[in-house]
């Protein structure tokens, strides 16, 4: 039974770090940029809508209707003055300049909060614990399962607006060539910065979850990067069901890995994550003996 | 091609570069004699830039020649510290510990290469962060360590203060010229120019015969051992070896900042970015958080409107190499019977 529970609260974390990823598969999947500032907008998210909910005493929930459109308008803004700029420079140049953005928005947020940490599940009633029993040793939280349930519609969301509208198609083809799709009539800067505001608007949802399922501080952001994109990779790069997938693997993992050993909980998560990456590299011509070659030059 | 043209003529060696390289020479020779003339101060501040000058020189052999970006460098950096508080504590000498720590991280960074080097750009970049969060934790169970406590490099304090102070001196100097020395002759090396042929273009290297991927491996497994190396250093300066710290990504942020400012790509520009960053921590380190907004906003500007850092910016209005790690051709006539200018950069 303990093995079941922790499987199936694996599973439920795993659409946590799913909704994380949701943003940086797009955009990393799609658009084929990195964004290291990722987790660090979340965790700006989860303070504006906590200061919202302390001073202002604003539901989080209802806040959102404020923050929301605050990332996307931010996303609009990074893809404008920051993103656009560095692709055009080459391709490792954003993970440069957005490396540089977090670590200033990393010290700013440090600088006005302080090193404390934050919640926004005081803000929520008990609505942030409460659960439903399975069994007498199975408890589902509540909060748990929304995540995962809005983990589910996101990425569903996403596939089909991808799939299925002209918008979703821009996008697609602009990541494959920016140059001929404005032969046919796409402004192609508006389209990119249209699809940076949208993954913004759900890097604000992931932080409002964050902040509630846990706590927060200012260096938050960059273990939640590592989640979402251990999730992104493990799931499949491009692929956004592949990236649920990823989350639930990674979720399952680390709980398991947990068990074993107290620090197992990020051990396991790291090294499955590292084992599907060269696993992927070297399934079919790789092995072992080709490895040694490698190393030891062709006389080996 | 009328026959009275001039011949091209390539040329490695240049008056400005001959010059610099004596004056190199020389400042390093008199640098040797600082612990006996400087102050305890100026030579404990000394040691700090040379392993900042360590750190950007490799972050440059890294990302700017092998197009490696990696956020995981302290991968490194804290397996060599560790690795130096582990061979001590089985008895190893002190200072050859330290050494023998850096090796170490070379010698597994050579198999991690095999795996990593595989990976593209960006998953590269991310994979060797998380490698470093995985050394860090695995580094953590090591009840030696007693974890985020840390321990400290007790064999150091068998040494007295001053003596303590010229020897770490004299190994990060030395350190520094071996490093310096060896990234000057790789590049002047057949591997050198496959390296400078990959920073130019990857593709044209490859379909011209260049082998991308062990030219790139010599880079990684350098780059490995001189970050390992300024772990181990940093290590005899601070004495106690912190996971959190040693790991922490502050580092490869300081090693991004000095190439970015200094500029990528050169073997000039790390140089001048750790002296900069040197200079800046100096005057404005105890602003605290300021001062690494301000670190962080300045990478964030190079990296989008002076991609090739300071001396990228030099070296396009001066030509200016002061040492002589490229060849230069001059005489140059291009096919409409014009000469040019200069040649451009291919990334211009």
């Amino acid at each position: 039974v303990g093995l079941i529970n922790s499987i199936l609260q694996g599973a439920l974390l795993g659409g946590y770090y799913a909704l994380v990823a949701c943003g940086l598969s797009f955009m990393f999947g799609v658009m084929k940029i990195i964004n290291i500032a990722h987790g660090t907008l979340a965790v700006l998210a989860a303070f504006a809508l906590f200061v919202l909910a302390e001073r202002f005493g604003i539901n989080p929930f209802v806040a959102l209707v404020i923050v929301l459109p605050a990332m996307a308008a931010m996303g609009w803004l990074l893809q404008r003055s920051i993103l656009e700029r560095s692709v055009r420079s080459g391709e490792l140049v954003p993970v440069l300049s957005t490396f540089g953005l977090a670590i200033v928005l990393e010290n700013l947020t440090y600088e006005h909060f302080g090193a404390d940490t934050h919640s926004l599940a005081p803000f929520i009633g008990d609505f942030a614990y409460a659960s439903w029993e399975i069994t007498d040793d199975i408890y589902i939280g509540q909060l748990a399962a929304l995540i995962f349930v809005v983990a589910l519609l996101l990425l569903g969301g996403f596939q089909l607006f991808l799939l299925y509208t002209p918008m979703g198609r821009a996008i697609r083809a602009i990541a494959e060539d920016a140059a001929t799709v404005e032969l046919v009539g796409i402004n192609s800067r508006k389209v990119n910065a249209i699809a940076a505001a949208i993954a913004l608007v759900t890097v604000g949802i992931a932080g409002m979850f964050l902040a509630m399922r846990a706590t927060f501080d200012p260096y938050s952001g960059s273990l939640q990067l590592i989640f979402a994109f251990e999730a992104t990779v493990i799931g499949g790069i491009g692929s956004l069901w592949g990236t649920l997938v990823g989350g639930i693997v990674l979720g399952i993992t680390q709980n398991l890995g947990a068990q074993i050993h107290p620090q197992g909980f990020l051990i396991t998560g790291h090294v499955v994550f590292l084992v599907v990456l060269f696993a992927r590299l070297h399934t079919s011509a790789y092995s072992f003996r080709h490895a040694i070659r490698v190393i030891f030059g062709r006389a080996a | 091609v009328s026959p009275e043209e001039p011949p091209i003529i390539v040329e490695r060696w240049t008056p400005t570069s001959v010059n610099a390289t004596i004056v190199a020479a020389v400042v390093y020779l008199l640098l040797f004699f600082g612990p006996a003339v400087f102050s305890a101060n100026l030579t404990d501040q000394l040691t700090t830039l040379f392993i900042y000058v360590i750190l950007a020189v490799m972050w440059n052999a890294l990302a700017g020649y092998a197009g490696l970006i990696s956020i995981g460098q302290q991968a490194f950096f804290g397996l060599g510290a560790y690795l130096a508080v582990r061979l001590s504590e089985w008895g190893v000498s002190v200072y050859p510990a330290l050494v023998l720590a850096a090796i170490g991280v070379g010698l597994v960074s050579l198999p991690m290469s095999v795996f990593v080097l595989r990976l593209r750009a960006g998953e590269f970049a991310i994979g060797m962060w998380v490698i470093a969060e995985l050394l860090r934790l695995l580094v953590n169970l090591d009840t030696l360590i007693q974890g985020d406590t840390g321990r400290s490099l007790i064999a150091l304090s068998a040494y007295d203060a001053s003596v303590r102070r010229a020897m770490t001196y004299w190994l990060a100097l030395g350190s520094m010229i071996v490093l310096l020395g060896a990234v000057f002759l790789l590049l002047r090396s057949r591997t050198g120019s496959s390296i400078q042929a990959i920073r130019d273009n990857e593709q044209a290297a490859e379909s011209v015969g260049v082998k991308v991927l062990a030219a790139k491996r010599v880079i990684f497994v350098l780059a490995a051992f001189g970050c390992g190396m300024a772990g181990t250093l940093w290590l005899a300066t601070s004495t106690t070896f912190q996971p959190r710290s040693f790991f922490s990504i502050q580092w490869t942020a300081y090693m991004l900042f000095m190439v970015l400012v200094g500029g990528i790509g050169r073997f000039e520009g790390p140089i001048l970015g750790a002296i900069i960053f040197f200079a800046l921590e100096a005057w404005f380190g105890g602003a605290g958080v300021w001062y690494l907004v301000v670190l962080g906003m300045v990478a964030l500007l190079f990296s989008l409107f002076l991609p090739r850092g300071i001396w990228g910016w030099l070296d396009d209005r001066h030509a200016l190499h002061l040492l002589p790690v490229g060849y230069r051709l001059t005489g140059i006539t291009s096919l409409d019977g014009r000469r040019p200018e200069r040649i451009k950069h291919p990334k211009e």
